[in-house]
């Protein structure tokens, strides 16, 4: 594939991805509702356009039409800036994602994606982390303690989880031998790396969740606790603002996973066996397909997880997910280096090692859980205890170690 | 992909930013235009569900040191999942000796990790 686009057909494509994004964000925020809402035995919006589908725009121009407040003592620039910086890298990110195949637009040749280059996917790892900028800047200059507590955790949740999420790439490295997008959905021609390398695929869809800030690990807006995080400050478009970025990253993140680990536009089994179904516009199709099931698991994930607590969730990034991806790195380096080196066929070991990996993981989890719970419930027999030890000897104002300390001297006074 | 000037790879993003950057820009001269503004003292204070805001000091003021050990202990991983992309690439080229090497490497970084756990730098509340 080539990418030397004469720049009226650069200004089309950048056009269409820019519109595209902006439509699956306004469909996604009212599918979203929908869902919810069947979920939760609730209609959910029906009254703006067919079946409520015009909700999320005009949700979008009653926000134009609202006052824009900047809080007393906030940072003035800042607070300005940090939704631009929000948005911007948001639908940078897509510039690498393939989209389809060779297309013909306008009497031109031409592949379904803006541009690629060898170090494409860092390329997105670096845009999406500018984003956190923004989060962590619309925190700090809205001199509101609920927004600062907000973009502290959220940045250090996403540096967190961004670290899994780095790792489970490595995997997907190791057998496209190519960081270009392109070149590692042709790697994926005969069979997707959701099969080879499943583990990574399961640590990525976790951290996917985790980097977006969406349920069950939206800690950033924990509504109970924070108000509305970062944003809490933030009215009329800017907040607008905001909004979008989140769900354009979360498209962003489902398309990633879709070119690394669903084989991007290719055509799914039964389909792949008819002729047309990997060349033209139809890949579309099957591409927005795949993103769109990616973003149905979002929804649902949302209508179904409770929120986590932020410690469970720091501890299962750093304690959990962090070592098994360096342990399944480390097996599937061995087995290519094996399968490399000898004529050895490694997939059914890779599918063994997947599945030990998964059980030593499953089991320490358990063990953990019990671990947990015993420390739990010794606190509570201690409390209970001490409870106890206060009602038989009823001394205010002083804790009960100090009070039978001073019990006995005053007991061999008697004696 | 080799061979291809290396502007014509990176123009596209040039153009795709320029858009998304002034739709966002835009947006924000926007709102500031079209929405009213009724000045309300009580309004623009920063929310603190209905109380008098806390006074912050100048910079945000402090929070818990947690925060910087997560934001070090990240630099530590980022810096070797750095290492490994070129690795994980070249790894075909590289044969057995690459192999060995990044074992080597992580098992290094794996002995700072344990350091850490051991110290309980990856509890949050404690």
């Amino acid at each position: 594939m080539t990418f030397n686009d004469p720049f009226g057909i650069i200004v089309v494509k950048v056009l269409g991805i820019f519109v595209l994004l902006v439509l699956m964000t306004l469909f996604t925020i009212w599918a979203e509702r929908r869902v919810v809402s069947r979920m939760q035995h609730r209609i959910g919006p029906n009254r703006t356009g067919p079946q409520g589908l015009l909700q999320s725009l005009m949700d979008g121009i009653k926000l134009a039409l609202k006052e824009d407040i900047t809080p007393t003592g906030a940072h003035k620039a800042v607070f300005l800036l940090a939704p631009i910086i929000s948005t911007g890298p948001a639908f940078l990110a897509f510039a690498v994602i393939p989209f389809g195949p060779e297309v013909s637009m306008f009497g031109h040749t031409t592949p379904l994606q803006l541009t690629d280059f060898p170090v494409s996917v860092l390329y997105v790892l670096a845009v999406a982390s500018v984003g956190i900028y923004g989060i962590v800047l619309a925190g700090w200059s809205s001199n509101s303690t609920y927004s600062l507590l907000g973009g502290l955790r959220s940045s250090a949740q996403m540096i967190s989880y961004e670290i899994a999420m780095g790792l489970s790439f490595v995997a997907v490295f190791l057998y496209s031998g190519s960081m270009s997008t392109s070149q590692i959905i042709e790697k994926q021609t005969s069979v997707w790396f959701i099969l080879l390398l499943l583990p990574s695929f399961a640590i990525y869809a976790i951290s996917m969740v985790g980097e977006t800030n969406r349920a069950p690990f939206d800690l950033p807006e924990a509504e109970g606790e924070l108000v509305g995080g970062f944003h809490t400050e933030y009215s009329s478009l800017k907040f607008a603002l905001f909004f979008l970025a989140e769900y354009v990253n979360m498209v962003t993140v489902s398309a990633m996973a879709t070119t690394l680990f669903l084989g991007g536009w290719r055509a799914p089994w039964p389909l792949s066996t008819w002729a047309g179904a990997n060349t033209g516009w139809v890949p579309f199709v099957w591409w927005l397909c795949k993103v769109f099931a990616f973003l149905f698991v979002f929804i649902w994930l949302r209508g179904t997880l409770p929120r986590m607590r932020y410690d469970q969730f720091m501890r299962f990034g750093w304690k959990v997910l962090i070592p098994s991806s360096i342990c399944w790195l480390l097996i599937v380096a061995t087995a290519r280096a094996l399968r490399n080196n000898s004529t050895m066929d490694t997939r059914g070991l890779l599918v063994t090692a997947a599945v030990i990996l998964l059980v030593v993981v499953g089991i320490s989890a358990v063990v953990e859980r019990q671990r947990i719970a015993a420390t739990e419930r010794d606190e509570a027999e201690r409390g209970e205890r001490e409870a106890r030890s206060r009602r038989l000897f009823p001394t205010p104002h002083a804790p009960a170690a100090a009070s039978a300390a001073a019990l006995e001297p005053g007991e061999a006074h008697d004696a | 992909m080799r061979g291809a000037p290396a502007v014509s790879a990176y123009l596209p993003i040039l153009v795709l930013g320029l858009v998304s950057f002034g739709f966002a820009v835009f947006s924000v001269v926007a709102g500031a235009l079209t929405g009213p503004k009724r000045y309300n003292r009580a309004r623009l204070a920063a929310y603190e569900c209905g109380i008098e805001p806390t006074p912050q000091p100048a910079g945000g003021g402090r929070f818990p040191v947690k925060y910087y050990l997560t934001a070090m202990l990240f630099i530590v991983f980022d810096i070797e999942i750095v290492f490994l992309y070129p690795w994980a690439v070249t790894f075909d080229r590289l044969a057995l000796f690459g192999l060995i090497e990044m074992v080597l490497f992580i098992a290094t970084v794996l002995v700072a990790y344990a350091y850490v756990w051991r110290r309980g730098g990856l509890e949050w509340d404690n």
